[in-house]
């Protein structure tokens, strides 16, 4: 198959996988992963039993929940793909692919809280929270699309020709597609992270399954989760042609995105809540930073990495698992089925509600995190590889069973498989520090605290410091794709 | 003792007729060389045979299938992945054991691949994947040998060498050949086929250049 293609090192490959494994073990002695609930079966049980007999709400809470939480994903898609479209035609500015990283680098959920301090628990402050992150991913997907362009269209336009005419005639019409395609998928993240800014009080789905799971009330929460399993799933199906406009026509009009705006409140927010505190006093900075440092930054950023590299070895692992569930090579149409909707609705459920849900069960350590991200992410991973296995023509002769899946698939998916892994990397760390906000000591609990007690000086830093971190790691990741010659380009959410 | 026999056959691939009226019976310890133009159905007719006993095939296709990424070892090793547990393939995966080292060693010297039997597939020419895949059938001994052009990348005296093992190797054997001189020099009994249909079946010793001639009109020019 690619029997012609550049000699590569696989030992460099083995070499790479084994590094990740053997890093994954040296962070284990640092990671807290007991169990601390005192039956978790039992509560394990009682959700089953409130998923099997859901207690159904008012339609008019359940719709307007989902009417809420669609309003929210599709202006804030809009508005980041706008903002991000312009930013994508300067792309080749460096200070441009800068500022998009640093956009992206920060979680919608942390952009939450800080424009709810600007603008109160307003639609604006959820749309933008939305639109910010996804402006920084819009830019880096479109513009590498307008640079994957071929140039000869371009370079055949007479010389005086604008630059707006070159982009509209030959750009654009080639990316188009690509472009419309993303921003279809992207919808449908949207509509998660819409769900999951409820955690923080906009009337999202998310708001209601966060009051009832944590007080117990499964089978009040049901609907609320069946319906955001149901928006998701189906999104690539109802969510195309004329309906998108109208739907965002409509969310303007459900939800307008306004807000009480006080402008000496954002203006003293700006120029002296987020100013480090000795500075404002004028007093020694060091002793301040040290403190936060000792205290906060390091515990917070070593938390993060022990749980990411744990999360991404739980998610590699599963995802290796997984994959043939949905593999034509392996199993009958009645497993494939079974499959397919096992993966489905790990995809489909944000890693956020996954591991809130972890935590009633498991109690307040890394485990529920690592489950939760190794869950979503694997099947994420699984679904693709076991896709891309689809295309594999085996011989006549081929093994079947275990020997077909250790000989003949594998190997020839392992490339594609880390190529993705490496993907998910920058995601799942992105992940790791929001899931802080759920009690797990990663950096975004310290940010989560700071926020709460009205520290906003120590919140910006430590926001600055996870997105520094997120930017690293997308370097690092990056860097170990070219090494391997892992090409294969994929844009997940 | 295994033998193939095809009567009144008509045979298509995805609903496209290749052959028709086929009456053939291959006796047990015969040499058959199949002659005929690119897509005069040779590779129709080796895989319905194959079909008859597909566990006593060993199975030499023309796309090798090979796993690029694992080495000349571990491809070879493929040929044998039935007849060993699962839990000892899975260990000869992760590290080969004295035992098939030292079986395969010997099979790579014999296909000129000493040198390359840690070396993942994906690095070798085009020669030397043929070469893994002919040997991959080889590693099966099984008593009939199917194989599509087993040889054609390979260079003459090497190829000619290695046909030589097959036939010593095997009871049966059918070959899809394209080099006429390979297949009097190896085969005893040639098929010719054209339009769909067998042309001729003879013994090797009784064929002469005129009747082969006609089963390669392009050539005729």
């Amino acid at each position: 198959m690619t029997a012609r293609a550049l000699p590569r090192d696989t030992g460099a490959l083995r070499r790479t996988t084994g590094l990740f494994i053997v890093l994954a073990l040296l962070c284990l002695p640092w990671a807290d992963i007991a169990v601390h609930t005192l039956a978790p079966g039992r509560e394990l049980g009682r959700l089953a039993q409130g998923l099997l007999w859901p207690q159904w709400p008012t339609v008019r809470t359940l719709g307007e929940a989902i009417a809420s939480t669609l309003a929210f994903a599709f202006q804030g898609v809009a508005l980041g793909a706008a903002a991000g479209f312009g930013l994508a035609l300067l792309y080749r500015l460096r200070a441009v692919r800068w500022f998009a990283a640093s956009l992206r680098a920060v979680h919608e959920l942390f952009w939450a809280l800080l424009f709810i301090q600007l603008f109160g628990l307003s639609a604006l402050a959820g749309v933008l929270a939305i639109a910010v992150p996804y402006a920084g991913i819009f830019a880096k997907v479109y513009g590498e699309l307008f640079e994957e362009t071929d140039p000869a269209p371009r370079r055949a336009l007479p010389t005086q020709t604008s630059r707006l005419s070159s982009l509209v005639f030959t750009t654009l019409p080639q990316a188009w597609p690509h472009m419309a395609a993303y921003t279809r998928y992207r919808l449908e993240c949207g509509i998660r992270s819409s769900a999951v800014l409820g955690f923080i009080g906009l009337p999202t789905l998310g708001y209601h399954l966060e009051s009832l799971l944590r007080q117990g009330f499964y089978a009040e929460a049901a609907p609320f989760f069946y319906a955001l399993l149901l928006l998701i799933a189906t999104q690539h199906r109802w969510c195309r042609g004329w309906l998108i406009p109208a739907l965002l026509l409509a969310a303007v009009w459900w939800l307008p995105p306004v807000a009480p705006v006080n402008g000496t409140l954002i203006w003293q927010f700006l120029t002296h809540d987020i100013v480090p505190a000795p500075l404002r006093s004028g007093t020694d900075a060091l002793p301040w930073l040290m403190d936060l440092w000792h205290g906060q930054l390091w515990p917070g950023l070593i938390n993060t990495l022990v749980l990411a590299m744990l999360s991404l070895v739980v998610m590699g692992l599963l995802g290796v698992i997984l994959f043939p569930a949905v593999s034509k090579l392996f199993g009958n149409r009645w497993t494939r089925g079974a499959g397919h909707g096992v993966l489905v609705v790990l995809r489909s459920l944000p890693e956020y509600l996954l591991a809130f849900i972890a935590l009633i069960l498991l109690g307040p350590s890394m485990l529920p995190a690592i489950i939760a991200l190794g869950l979503h992410n694997g099947a994420i991973i699984g679904h693709l590889i076991g896709q891309y296995s689809n295309t594999l023509i085996l011989r006549e002769d081929a093994a079947r069973g275990m020997n077909r899946y250790f000989f003949e698939v594998l190997p020839r998916q392992f490339r594609l498989f880390l190529a993705f892994s490496l993907y998910r990397f920058e995601t799942v760390i992105r992940e790791t520090a929001i899931l802080g906000m759920l009690g797990i000591p990663t950096i975004g609990f310290f940010i989560d605290s700071a926020f709460a007690e009205f520290r906003f000086d120590r919140a910006v830093l430590l926001l600055a410091a996870s997105a520094v971190l997120n930017i690293g790691v997308d370097a690092l990741a990056r860097h170990t794709r070219r090494r391997l010659y892992l090409r294969r380009t994929v844009q997940v959410c | 003792m295994t033998g193939f026999r095809l009567q009144q056959a008509a045979l298509a691939v995805d609903g496209r007729p290749i052959l028709h009226d086929l009456d053939l019976t291959i006796r047990p310890g015969e040499r058959v060389a199949l002659l005929g133009e690119s897509g005069a159905g040779k590779t129709t007719l080796l895989r319905a045979l194959r079909d008859q006993h597909p566990d006593r095939v060993a199975w030499c296709p023309q796309q090798p299938g090979l796993v690029p990424v694992l080495s000349v070892f571990h491809n070879l090793y493929m040929g044998r992945l039935d007849r060993y547990a699962t839990a000892y393939n899975l260990l000869n995966l992760i590290r080969p054991t004295a035992a098939r080292r030292h079986d395969l060693a010997k099979l790579a010297d014999r296909l000129g691949l000493g040198e390359r039997l840690w070396t993942p597939v994906e690095r070798l020419s085009g020669g030397q994947q043929s070469r893994v895949n002919l040997g991959r059938a080889l590693y099966q001994e099984r008593p009939v040998f199917i194989g599509d052009e087993p040889v054609s990348s390979v260079d003459e005296r090497q190829g000619a060498d290695l046909l030589g093992l097959v036939c010593e190797q095997h009871e049966t054997v059918v070959l899809a050949l394209h080099n006429v001189d390979q297949a009097l020099t190896h085969c005893n009994r040639i098929i010719g086929l054209r339009d769909g249909r067998v042309a001729f079946d003879r013994p090797a010793d009784q064929l002469t250049p005129a009747e082969i001639k006609p089963l390669y009109p392009a050539d005729a020019s």
